[in-house]
This record gives structure tokens, C-alpha cells and sequence, in this order.
């Protein structure tokens, strides 16, 4: 036990320190999201001001920042669980895997690293509040950290459950496309999720990033749909389900 | 005694059409503290082997024991016994060469007390050590081939893989490469399990298995098994083939194998051979040479075809490039 402690040690060792080495990616994904939020938020606001009712409560820009920080945590989180499938072309993996460690530890090994990661790149996202005027208080940070991480910890779970079984990056586009986008469009980081198409509902309530954007704006804004038991506990609870999956997966040899 | 026995060993795999069996009912065994090769060609079923012996692959059918431990149902047991070299590149380029090996000593385990040392020890015996500090993405071809094989030997394995080590890589590396494992084969007790395309590796070797189709077709001693080979091996080429044969053959009462290099044959004595031979043959010979045999004769006799070291090492050189070409 104590030697998969080690290696789950390890490999989130190995992820956090190649994250902070890679400054331009630090950058970049610090950049992408403000430009959602200061460009498209601000457009849109002007246009769709009071449209959508009292579901904004106040400005659009401080309605979406929130879910600007989810989108943070979603692709620093999907990033890190692809790099599985970078690591296997680039033949690493197979160091890892022919390690005197349980399988199944490489996978929680990875689910800390990418939430680790996240952790850090979703607080970093916290530097935009005094421009919007958010306020933010020492109490807020410490409800936060653990929530982006819980967040991280599921989402990098369903990350490498479809990492494990791809063998190059060529699939990495269908993941957006079908996966991460939509995760982010139906988790009502951009628009409130009161008023949707049934079919629209449905997809909603089944993707867990919109407990995870609730639970944010709850904590960040002092509103929210759901409680934040709640929402932590449907998030813990499909965080464990994932990492369960992708202890399974990645347990079995071909 | 035995350090890895294996019976009936096979693996398939599936493919489009049908499957392909890679490795077809194999048997061995490896001893203590040799030095063991694995000769074949291109496609023989070597890797496959080795990846069922780390674990990486289950067996479809048969049984192999590594350090008296089960391959497939022992696996921690088994993957703590042995290091890999892979054939293919399997390092971090993100992080240093200390890194790397770092990060595989934790791994394996190596206790915190002696971790330092015992990396600064590998990376000064591969002539690494003041590269140390410097990304692995920094690193030559062969400078990354030394960490590897660094990283193999770091947590005292009882039995090292290297799966075609020296594969695409200039003949004056190639010979460091083979200084560092002797080197190291000398101070710790381990045993070697080789793959190569290369002759003078193969040679090497205390016993050489060759391997082809996926099957074991001889495996000896490279000194027993090139006395297979009658003594010395001539190779004619000739203007008339097909009538050279016939005569050699008829006149000689011995087997020859033909193809795209001439005609070849083998023989007691060579060097009295070949004046008599010259003298009464009534075929015009282009050209005429003699040698003593190797494992490339062995395999030729045994099947009929080379093992074409050319071509193969350029395949994986290429694909290896390829493979740098896409980071
Ligand atoms: N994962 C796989 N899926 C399907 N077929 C495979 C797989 N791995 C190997 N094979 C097939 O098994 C056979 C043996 O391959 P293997 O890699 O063991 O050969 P090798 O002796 O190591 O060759 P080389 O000298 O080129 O490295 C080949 O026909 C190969 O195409
Ligand atoms: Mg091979």
C-alpha cells in the first residue's frame, strides 16, 4: 500500500512540476478565459441586457465570471487527463505502466496531478475579480480551494476514463467537440439555466459541470439554484463514480 | 538455475483479417546471471515477447515465470525484478536527465537514503553527469539511449530487458553502449535478455535464441551454433546460376542456397577448397569469396533468408524519426 502511495505521489509530482514549467501554457490559459469574460462578456451584456430576466441578478459580466472560472477548472482539468494519451505516444507511459505499482494507483496518481493543476489555474482566475467588481474575502478562498478541486478532481476522472483506452491525439478533437464543449455550453456558465428547452434541461441537469458552476456562483456571487451541499455532494458523488471507472480501465492488460 | 522459464508460450493479436500470432508456442529458459539474445527478424515476435514478460501484455495461452514469480498473476512481484530498455524512446523530454531518473527511483522504491547517490553513480558510469541539470529534449539520440539504459540498471534489477539498445545509432555509441553494460554487468549480478538485428551483439551473447515467424528455431551458444555450418561458408557468384548450382551440388555433395548475393555453400577447409575448386570448375565464376561462418549463416541455413540488417534498422530509425518529427 505505502508503495502505490509513493507511486500515486509520484506521478501527481511529475504533473505539477511539468504544469509549472510550462509557463506559456499557464499563460495562455489564463488569457483564453478573460477573453471570454472582457470580450465576449461585455459584448453580450450590452446587447442582451435585462433579457434574460431576473435570472442575471445585476450585470452579465459578473453573472458569467463564475462560470468563466468552471470553463478554467474544465480545460486545465481535460488537458491534464489527455496528456495520458500523449505520454503513450510519446511511449512514457509504458515506463509508468511496467512500474512496480498497482495500475489502478497511475490513475488517482493522474486525478490529483490535473486537479492539483486546476486548483491553480482556476484561483489564478480570482485576479480578475477587482475588475468587475467582485469582491473577494479571505473566507471566499478558503470555501473555494476545496471546491475547485472537487470540481478538478471529477472532471479530470471523466478525462482519463476516455484518455485510457485512446491511442493517439487524433481523437483529442472529437473530446472537444463532443465532450468538453458541450460540457461547458450546458453547465450555465453563459446564460441561466431557468428557462431552457426540456431537451436543453435534460442535458443540463446530467453534466456535473453545472453543479460545479452553481456551487461557484453560490459561493463567489451568494446566489445559486441549488444548495452548496448539494451541489458539492452530487459533484463528490460523480467524482467518485469516474475515478472508480478509470481505476477499472486502466487495471486491465491487453 | 533458471531466472526465467517459459512454456508454450503464444500471443495473438487481432487484426483486420483474421489474427496474427506473434509469438507461436515458444519454450525457454534463461539462466542466472547470462547474457541472452534474442535474434530475428523484422516482425520475429521479440518485442512481444519481452512486453509479455514485463506485463505489459497477457499471454493468450502458455506459462512464464520470472524470478519464480508468475508473469501474469504475480505481476508487482515480477514488474520489481526487472528493468526495460524499450526499443522505442520512453523518456520525459520535460524533465531534466536527474528528473527521469528521479521520478523511476521513487517508483521503484529506492529507499530516499541512497537515491541520490545511486543516480549520481549511473549518470557518471553513462558519462551523463554534468548533463545532469539539462532537459532530456536537449539530448542526442545516444545521450538519451545512455539515460535509458541508466534507468534500467538504477533500482538493482535482477533481470534486464534491452530490447535492440544500440538500434540506429552510430557504430562508435553503439560500442560505449556495450562498455557501460559490460561495466555494469561486471559490478552488479544481473542477467541480460538482448534483442538485436546485429550480428557482433549476438555474438556476444553466452546463448542466443533465434527467433522467426514467432518461433524458436534453434537456440545455443553462438559458438555451438555456428558449428551447425560444416567450417567455412563460400559464396560464388556466377554467370550461369542455374548451372553453377546443378555442378556444386553435384560434384560436391553439398546443400546450396541461392539468392540475390550469389550462391552459398559450406565447407570443411576453405582455404584448400577453393584453388581445386576454382581450377576444375566449368562455370564462369564472376566473382568468389570465403569466410568464417556467422549466426547470419545460421539463420540463412536454417531458413533460407537474411536477416537483412540494412533495411530493418533503417524501418526503425525511420520510425523513430518520425516519431521525434511529431513532439
Ligand atoms: N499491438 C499489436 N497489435 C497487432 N499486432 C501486433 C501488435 N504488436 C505486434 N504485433 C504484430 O506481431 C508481430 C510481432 O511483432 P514484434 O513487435 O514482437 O516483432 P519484433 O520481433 O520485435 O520486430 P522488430 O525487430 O521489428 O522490433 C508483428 O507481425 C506485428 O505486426
Ligand atoms: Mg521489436
Amino acid at each position: 500500500m505505502s508503495r502505490n502511495l509513493m507511486g500515486i505521489y509520484t506521478i501527481w509530482l511529475r504533473d505539477v512540476r511539468r504544469f509549472w514549467r510550462d509557463r506559456p501554457r499557464i499563460i495562455g490559459a489564463t488569457i483564453q478565459p478573460a477573453l471570454f469574460l472582457f470580450l465576449l462578456g461585455t459584448g453580450l451584456g450590452r446587447g442582451i441586457a435585462g433579457a434574460f430576466g431576473n435570472g442575471i441578478r445585476g450585470d452579465y459580466l459578473t453573472f458569467i465570471y463564475p462560470g468563466i472560472i468552471g470553463m478554467s477548472i474544465l480545460f486545465t482539468s481535460i488537458f491534464s487527463a489527455i496528456s495520458i494519451v500523449w505520454d503513450r505516444e510519446i511511449g512514457f507511459l509504458k515506463e509508468v505502466m511496467v512500474a512496480p505499482i498497482a495500475r489502478w494507483a497511475v490513475a488517482v496518481g493522474k486525478a490529483f496531478g490535473g486537479s492539483t493543476v486546476a486548483v491553480f489555474q482556476g484561483s489564478l482566475m480570482l485576479i480578475f475579480a477587482p475588475f468587475i467588481n467582485v469582491h473577494i474575502t479571505p473566507a471566499i478562498v478558503i470555501t473555494l480551494i476545496p471546491l475547485i478541486f472537487l470540481i478538478a478532481f471529477s472532471i479530470t476522472s471523466i478525462g482519463i476514463v476516455v484518455a485510457a483506452r485512446m491511442h493517439s491525439m487524433q481523437g483529442f478533437q472529437i473530446i472537444m467537440n463532443f465532450l468538453v464543449l458541450p460540457m461547458f455550453f450546458l453547465s450555465g456558465a453563459m446564460f441561466p439555466i431557468t428557462n431552457l428547452p426540456r431537451w436543453m434541461g435534460i442535458l443540463v441537469a446530467i453534466n456535473p459541470l453545472t453543479y460545479g458552476v452553481d456551487a461557484l456562483r453560490g459561493v463567489i456571487l451568494g446566489f445559486s439554484n441549488y444548495s452548496l451541499i448539494a451541489n458539492m455532494s452530487i459533484i463528490s458523488g460523480f467524482g467518485i463514480a469516474m475515478i472508480i471507472a478509470a481505476m477499472i480501465i486502466f487495471g486491465r492488460t491487453e | 538455475m533458471n531466472i526465467i522459464e517459459v512454456v508454450n508460450l503464444s500471443k495473438g493479436f487481432k487484426a483486420k483479417k483474421g489474427t496474427i500470432t506473434a509469438v507461436k508456442d515458444v519454450s525457454f529458459n534463461v539462466r542466472m546471471g547470462e547474457l541472452f539474445g534474442f535474434l530475428g527478424p523484422n516482425g520475429a515476435g521479440k518485442t512481444t515477447t519481452i512486453n509479455i514478460l514485463c506485463t505489459l501484455l497477457t499471454p493468450t495461452s502458455g506459462k512464464a515465470l520470472l524470478n519464480s514469480f508468475d508473469v501474469v498473476t504475480n505481476q508487482n512481484e515480477v514488474r520489481q525484478s526487472i528493468g526495460l530498455v524499450f526499443q522505442e524512446p520512453s523518456l520525459d523530454e520535460k524533465l531534466t536527465a536527474r528528473e527521469n531518473l528521479e521520478f523511476h527511483a521513487m517508483l521503484y522504491n529506492v529507499p530516499k537514503a541512497v537515491r541520490e547517490e545511486r543516480i549520481k553513480y549511473m549518470l557518471e558510469i553513462v558519462g551523463l553527469y554534468d548533463r545532469k541539470d539539462d532537459l532530456v529534449n536537449t539530448f542526442s539520440g545516444g545521450m538519451k539511449r545512455r539515460l535509458e539504459i541508466a534507468r534500467g540498471f538504477l533500482h538493482h534489477p535482477r533481470v534486464l530487458f534491452l530490447d535492440e539498445p544500440t538500434l540506429g545509432l552510430d557504430p562508435q555509441t553503439r560500442n560505449h553502449i556495450w562498455e557501460y553494460i559490460h561495466q555494469l554487468r561486471k559490478k552488479e549480478e544481473i542477467t541480460i535478455f538482448l534483442t538485436t538485428h546485429y550480428m557482433a551483439e549476438a555474438e556476444n551473447c553466452d546463448r542466443v535464441a533465434i527467433i522467426d515467424y514467432g518461433e524458436i528455431i534453434a537456440i545455443d551458444s553462438p559458438s555451438d551454433l555456428k558449428k551447425e555450418i560444416g567450417g567455412d561458408v563460400i559464396t560464388v557468384i556466377a554467370e550461369d546460376r542455374d548451372k553453377a548450382k546443378k555442378t556444386i551440388e553435384e560434384e560436391y555433395n553439398v546443400s546450396v542456397i541461392a539468392n540475390d548475393e550469389g550462391l552459398h555453400f559450406e565447407v570443411e577447409n576453405g582455404e584448400t577448397f577453393l584453388p581445386k575448386f576454382i581450377k576444375k570448375a566449368d562455370f564462369k565464376i564472376l566473382s568468389i569469396s570465403l569466410r568464417r561462418p556467422t549466426l547470419e549463416d545460421v539463420f540463412l541455413k536454417l531458413t533460407g533468408r537474411r536477416i537483412r540488417e540494412e533495411s530493418a534498422e533503417a524501418n526503425t530509425a525511420l520510425k523513430i524519426h518520425a516519431r521525434r518529427l511529431m513532439r
